[in-house]
């Protein structure tokens, strides 16, 4: 037989029919839903007297538009609240489990998926929601798709879907200090573009990706739809099956010998062959920063604000100039010579327990700077809150003066009152530097966990291998 | 889903690369729990000078002069022409909703997010691929001609200029039959249950930890 991708072992395992154009229909293990993309796929199913094809498969939970603070009161947005109770009463009509508002589990959906063992590898997951691809950390084939199709593998379980050519990232060698798995993500789409992983699959490979824990591949995983692949994916090692091992989802018993032995072979086979390769060199990552408007608009925080006179050609010469005008930076700004308004460590990004530490680290025993207006923190899930209370985390972040709020989306999107006002400039551990993504106006630059606290510390942006 | 037919539409050029779909139809909007009313605020941010917010009344907004949507000759546009990685972002169906009820039928790019692409055809909305020189060039004849119109043949695969210039562009046969038959992806797939059960069967057998 032909050597496979991990790619191609995921896609053949789940084929149920092809077309002779190629248009398949794949089976999907996993739907994970949440409130703001499922109303209209609830909705269709209802109007055409459908049943979902198997709720078991289904977990749902509200996350994008939940307050970050008194959590026990009602939602007081009526719009809000009613796209949530929208979901309740979905999912109780439908028998879907859900994990509500004020359930000690709730969280941001990627981020209680794999804590739930409800992500496994060799699965398919997919979601209403582009950063799906999150769950590839575990050898998954998972990625984001519309509210038509969130209804359409609610009714069929399957999903009508086209092979994608596969790329392989390759990181190899070791990440410096201060280095994390966000800095490798945003490197990679500097040096690929947002566009570049388009029509891909992306598997992540090499010693740095086999060196990160299931935290920084789930990280690295998230971003591969900024650099415009739908689904990313990593091998399965011990470090994925370590991780699954006794969550509330995963087999039990007879099963978990069973899949333990099919999952350690969900790994592309020696020599298998990718319709792109990019290297990277893990000792030549630095932190990076975004200083525009789009993902792609990285550097690191030696660098500088880039000259759009020097732009490789007039459409990006166009989008430069667009870009720092929004920002509010002059070509040529040494990054670390940028001041910030607020701070915001969270999102599905960076919100998990690892980098809640590493952000911790930097806070300990000091102060956020007096220009930083706010700075929050906002634990991926009610589990991981939790586990860092348990700790001490919280405190460090309180006495250093950042704000602890509950767990959700928050102001990585700002659909509830988490946001930016017009002008504001935010290191943002979230995944989208886009115009208005924090509120109207707002200005974000992408970081790391620990590059945010520092900046926090700072008031501007610092280089914390150094800090 | 409505049938697509033959289109002879107004072209209205949107001259950015990157366009994501936060800018196409923005958060606040998400909220809604319909699948209709989104065009008022497609663009919302780059359209409006005041802050939007849902079940504002948008016709009294202050509209921006400067974006191209306002142009006087651009009203009724049914083509929206753009730069490259159209729709990128996030995974949001309330972009091609927006953008469909708007009043597009088509959007002629270079490139296009994945997601973004898959979604318009489950909508009636045609996204077409062309060669970024060609869509240089048709930026420029909007550009030139007031009241610059495309004819766009599905059937055919071709986008014809008003000088008899014609570009074919690639469709997938599956989409196509779709999106000109009007037809439903779940009514469609529904037809292929005894394979879909077979399937599960099979998956289940190997998988058994997958279905407890
Ligand atoms: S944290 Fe941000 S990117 Fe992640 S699911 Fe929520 S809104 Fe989307």
């Amino acid at each position: 037989m032909s050597k496979q991708t991990l790619y191609d072992k995921l896609w053949n395992s789940h084929v149920v029919r092809t077309e002779p154009d190629g248009t398949a229909l794949i089976y999907i293990d996993r739907q994970l839903v949440h409130e703001v993309t499922s109303p209209q796929a609830f909705e269709g199913l209802k109007l055409a007297g459908r049943k979902p094809w198997r709720a078991a498969s289904m977990l749902a939970v509200p996350d994008h538009n939940v307050p970050t603070v008194r959590r026990m009161e009602r939602i007081h947005d009526p719009i809000s609240r009613l796209q949530v109770e929208t979901l309740d009463q979905n999912c109780k009509d439908f028998g879907i489990t859900e994990f509500k508002m004020n359930d000690p589990r709730q969280g941001i959906v990627h981020v209680i998926g794999p804590e739930q063992g409800a992500t496994l590898p060799g699965m398919t997951v997919v979601c209403g929601d582009s950063h799906t691809s999150t769950h590839g950390a575990f050898g998954a084939l998972a990625h984001g798709i519309g509210t038509s199709e969130v209804e359409h593998v609610m009714a069929t379980q399957c999903l009508v879907a086209k092979k994608s050519k596969a790329m392989q990232v390759k990181v190899e060698g070791r990440l410096g200090l201060g280095v994390t798995a966000k800095d490798v993500a945003l490197a990679v789409i500097g040096k690929i573009g947002t566009a570049g992983g388009t029509g891909y699959a992306i598997e992540f490979a090499g010693s740095a990706i086999r060196g990160l824990t299931m935290e920084g591949r789930m990280t690295l995983c998230n971003m591969a739809i900024e650099a415009g692949a739908r689904a990313g994916m990593v091998a399965v090692d011990d470090t994925t099956i370590n991780y699954v091992e006794g969550r509330p989802y995963a087999p039990k018993g007879d099963n978990w010998d069973k899949a333990v032995a099919y999952w350690k072979t969900l790994r592309s086979d020696e020599g298998a062959k990718f319709d792109a390769v990019v290297e990277l060199d893990a000792a030549t990552i630095r932190p990076q920063v975004t200083w525009g408007t789009s993902p792609e608009m990285v550097t690191s925080i030696d660098g500088r604000v880039p000259d759009p006179a020097s732009a490789p050609n007039a459409v990006k010469r166009g989008d430069w100039e667009r870009a720092l005008k929004y920002m509010g930076l002059q070509a040529n700004t040494q990054i670390s010579d940028i001041q910030i308004d607020k701070v915001f460590i969270g999102s599905c990004t960076n919100a998990r327990i690892e980098d809640m530490r590493e952000a911790a680290a930097v806070a300990k025993g000091k102060k956020v700077a007096a220009n930083v207006k706010l700075a929050m923190v906002v634990p991926g899930s009610g589990l991981v809150k939790a586990q860092a209370e348990k700790e001490g985390l919280d405190k460090i972040f309180i006495e250093a003066g950042f704000e602890w709020r509950e767990p959700g989306c928050s102001m990585c999107l700002a659909m509830n009152d988490d946001r930016l006002e017009p002008g504001e400039r935010c290191a943002s551990t979230s995944n989208r530097n886009f115009e208005g993504r924090q509120g109207q106006g707002g200005r974000t630059h992408l970081v790391s966990p620990a590059m945010a606290a520092a900046a926090a510390i700072a008031g501007h942006f610092v280089d914390v291998s150094r800090a | 889903m409505k049938k697509f037919e033959l289109l002879n539409g107004l072209v209205v050029p949107l001259d950015r690369a990157n366009v994501d779909t936060d800018a196409i139809i923005p958060k606040q909007f998400l909220k809604s729990i319909q699948r209709s009313g989104f065009g008022p605020n497609a663009f919302d941010e780059w359209r409006y000078l005041d802050h939007g917010e849902p079940g504002m009344d948008n016709s009294k907004r202050k509209i921006n002069p400067d974006f191209v949507l306002n142009y006087p000759r651009y009203q009724g546009a049914q083509v929206l022409l753009a730069r490259e990685n159209f729709g990128c972002g996030s995974s949001r169906e309330h972009a091609p909703w927006a953008l469909d009820d708007y009043g597009f039928r088509v959007i002629i790019a270079p490139s296009f997010a994945d997601i973004f692409f898959n979604n318009c055809f489950k909508n009636g909305l045609l996204p077409i691929r062309l060669d970024a020189a060609i869509v240089d060039g048709l930026f420029k004849a909007v550009a030139a001609k007031e009241g610059y119109k495309l004819t766009v043949d599905l059937e055919k695969q071709a986008v014809s200029t008003p000088d008899g210039v014609s570009y074919a562009f690639e469709v997938d046969p599956f989409r196509k039959h779709c999106l000109l038959n009007g037809l439903d992806d779940i009514g469609l797939t529904l037809q292929h249950v005894d394979d879909i059960k077979t399937f599960e069967i099979k998956h289940k057998a190997a998988q058994p930890w997958l279905f407890v």
